[in-house]
């Protein structure tokens, strides 16, 4: 198989903004990860991290609101970096409200941020410009 | 996500198939709840669930609460390789009862 260094990737994809729309993103960036040199372990948690923050977005950014809304989660691949990018039109995120739960406080809800960072190399919350509210960062080197 | 019951005395095994998600969450909550508060011993069968987010595991942690609290238990068997990563990430595994 070739190495990761030598391929590059560019791939976006848009959803509507609904838990309804999981599965699709999952089976986007399986797609997406079935073309690079990975360990079946290393796609899953790949998976399982972009398939948590978009549930994020459905959750805490769309929070008890119905919308018609759209977001957009961009891959890309450069030099084995790989660079995973969130935009949505919901409310802006309050960066030092988001926090996982501490790991020894058992109870459900904060686990997904948990998983993100355990999973990827770092985390960055940004304004989205226009028209994108919030547009997250997650960076791993593969 | 699909699933199948069936009740051999006081236990009730849930055959849970597929992926878990926030999605059908409330699904695996209205199956697996109502088994706990009639004071079932409850075993989630999860061989054949190729997929859990943060939402099933959740699930599994409430669900194990709500045992505790009625002085029940709910086991988990049979758990395929996927989800015990998940499971073993959010290093529940010595919380959760698993077989």
């Amino acid at each position: 198989m070739t190495d990761n260094k030598t391929i590059s990737i560019n791939e976006h994809k848009d959803f509507r903004v609904s838990s309804s729309s999981l599965k699709e993103v999952r089976n986007f960036s399986r797609d997406v990860f079935e073309k690079l040199n990975l360990n079946q372990d290393l796609k899953d948690e790949l998976v399982l991290a972009i398939a948590e923050a978009a549930q994020n977005i459905v959750k805490h950014a769309y929070k008890d609101q119905e919308t018609d809304d759209r977001m957009e989660i961009k891959i890309s691949l450069n030099d084995s970096e790989l660079e995973i990018g969130f935009f949505d039109k919901g409310r802006l995120v309050e960066k030092d409200n988001v926090r996982h739960r501490k790991i020894d406080d058992v109870k459900p809800g904060g686990l997904g941020t948990f998983f993100i960072q355990e999973i990827m190399d770092a985390v960055v919350f940004k304004e989205g410009d226009k028209p994108w509210i919030n547009h997250l960062v997650l960076t791993k080197k593969i | 996500m699909t699933y199948k019951t069936s009740t051999e005395g006081n236990i009730a095994t849930v055959y849970l198939d597929g992926e878990i998600d926030m999605d059908v969450t409330e699904k695996a909550k209205e199956v697996i709840f109502p088994l706990i508060e009639a004071k079932k011993e409850v075993h989630i069968n999860l061989s054949a669930v190729q997929y859990m987010d943060s939402s099933g595991i959740s699930v599994l942690i409430e669900s194990h609460q709500k045992a505790t609290e009625l002085e029940t238990k709910v086991i988990l068997k049979e758990i395929s390789k996927s989800v015990l990563k998940v499971i073993m990430m959010a290093k529940l595994e010595q919380i959760l009862n698993l077989d």
